[in-house]
């Protein structure tokens, strides 16, 4: 059965539509990639997901429940969390305080701060500091420990490597190897395809504010991603997706 | 001495200050909200205090333990039918109607209790001239030691909350960003009513001691608005510590004021609010650089 069912989705950016007839189903534990280039909707599909974007049109069901109606905060009690584009942390709070404030305000589960510092070994010597004074890479890992201390069924990763080191990459992607066990199931948009196909099954390529393509991440090649990527429509032998 | 038992009374005024503004500015601080109605809703808390005190003859004190949470209830909805849907329209909308709500509150308490002027005094028996004379002729009233210390329990509390508790940490979290605090779980709304409740409590605590230490009337309000916003910019809008230290500041200068001129009393407070409001204003960037240099070397 699918933990989450898009029907129809559509969002906009004022009169500017960036989210076009979407359908998708994801079943548990499935690891799925939003690839595209800028402006093609992926991190507007994500906010809507999360329900911090409003729903122009269409149905999203999770877990069997039509969530569409519902605020971001119930979205999260319901096991969606989002690692927002730009980390979004609470500057003067803590780390420890960004990730207890998921904790209260989330669902229980087994996700805790110490398991969360099992997880991202590089935020225990930082622990006590403002969220504002840390590098990128550790705000990162602080962004990913703070939803998945919401205990999510679903989480939305959106850009984690945006604006870091190579190296900083390297420790999340790290750190994320002991999510991935987890069976979590995981939505991730990112622009480094190696990484996207090291970590996806499924791949889905956007193209503005619509599904172009979409397969599984061992029967797409890189040059075809790419070509989706770049708004061609290569010859594949992947799905490919008619919009309108 | 004489000037030095100005200054201690002007810390002890500035407590009353504190105790004021610290709703005001603890609203301000978690939602950005400037609630023009401040000062009225310590009157309708003074009259509620006025009225179970001369109904059922209790302390007004003890009469806070009805009137508090009477005041949380009244916040709450405040915030569901006026100030939530106020702050969708704009950030100036709130401004104006809390104004409305004020003048909307002053004529109602002037409606129903007319324009005669009312105190706590008579009901605190000696607590409101009561005072220790320390040597040198320095006088400690006992009603303005309490207020001070009212006012830096309440601000301690307010921190404990904000910094120690589940619910300190969410308002914490909506205050810095609404919407990343919805995506962690935390019901933006629910915060913000919860917070007006409690800068509503401790309104109510503000009005029992503005109404023991002095007389009121329905159109009291305004006036005490200004006092706790001069006070609540003095010390930076926002910050709890800085209100206690902003209330002192005005309390000082008022004291010292009226030290120097019958007409200081108010004058003088007037002029560090300007004062510090326009260093605010043009200055701020370099204030702030030199902390940030002091800070640097420091560590």
């Amino acid at each position: 059965m699918s933990l989450l069912r898009i029907h129809g989705l559509e969002a906009r950016h004022g009169l500017l539509s960036a989210v076009r007839g979407i359908d998708l189903e994801i079943a548990e534990g499935e690891r799925l990639a939003l690839v595209g280039a800028n402006g093609a909707g992926k991190t507007t599909l994500l906010r809507t997901l999360a329900g911090i974007h409003p729903v122009s049109a269409g149905q999203i069901v999770f877990d069997g429940v039509d969530i569409t109606a519902l605020s971001a905060h119930q979205r999260c009690a319901a096991g969606i969390a989002l690692v927002p584009e730009g980390r979004r942390l609470f500057p003067a709070m803590t780390v420890e305080e960004n990730l207890l404030v998921a904790r209260s305000a989330g669902r229980g589960g087994s996700w805790q701060v110490d398991s969360v510092l099992e997880a991202f070994p590089q935020l225990k010597p930082k622990l006590k500091a403002l969220a504002s004074d840390l590098s990128g890479g550790q705000q990162q890992a602080t962004a990913i420990g703070r939803a998945l201390m919401t205990n999510p069924r679903l989480l939305l990763l959106d850009e984690v490597s945006l604006g870091l080191s190579p190296r900083a990459v390297q420790a999340v992607y790290d750190s994320l190897r002991t999510l991935l066990e987890t069976r979590t199931t995981i939505i991730l948009v990112e622009q480094d395809l190696q990484r996207t196909f090291d970590v996806a099954d499924r791949i889905v390529c956007m193209l503005e504010g619509a599904i172009v393509a979409e397969g599984r991440a061992g029967e797409m090649s890189r040059e075809q991603v790419m070509g989706y990527y770049f708004g061609n429509r290569p010859a594949s032998t992947t799905r490919q997706v008619t919009t309108q | 001495m004489i000037w030095a038992n100005q200054l201690i009374q002007g810390v002890l005024l500035g407590g009353y200050y504190a105790l004021l503004a610290c709703g005001l500015s603890f609203m301000f601080g978690v939602m950005r909200i400037i609630n023009l109605a401040h000062g009225s809703l310590a009157v309708v808390a003074a009259y509620l205090l006025y009225v179970v005190a001369e109904r059922w003859e209790i302390h007004p004190l003890i009469g806070l333990v009805a009137v508090v949470p009477v005041m949380a209830l009244f916040g709450w909805v405040l915030h569901r039918l006026v100030l939530e849907r106020s702050a969708r329209a704009g950030e100036l909308v709130p401004i104006l109607s809390t104004f409305g709500l004020a003048i909307v509150l002053d004529n109602s308490l002037f409606d129903r209790f007319g324009a005669d002027t009312r105190s706590l005094a008579p009901y605190i028996d000696t607590l409101g001239y009561d005072s220790w004379t320390l040597p040198g002729d320095i006088i400690l009233g006992k009603l303005p030691l309490l207020t001070l210390a009212v006012a830096v329990a309440l601000l301690v509390g307010l921190h404990l909350l904000l910094a120690r508790t589940a619910l300190g940490r969410r308002i914490r979290a909506a205050a810095q960003d609404p919407d990343t605090a919805q995506l962690v779980g935390i019901n933006a709304r629910a915060v913000y009513a919860a917070s007006t409740a409690i800068a509503m409590m401790t309104v109510a605590v503000a009005g029992a001691f503005m109404a023991m230490r002095a007389t009121f009337d329905p159109y009291t309000g305004p006036q005490q608005l200004i006092f706790a916003f001069e006070a609540v910019v003095i010390g930076g809008a926002g910050s709890l510590w800085g209100t206690l230290v902003g209330g002192i500041v005005l309390g000082v200068a008022q004291s010292v004021g009226a030290q120097i001129h019958p007409q200081g009393f108010l004058i003088a407070g007037h002029v560090v609010f300007l004062v510090v409001l326009l260093a605010r204003l043009y200055f701020a960037h370099g204030i702030r650089h030199v902390f940030r240099a002091l800070r640097t070397r420091l560590a």
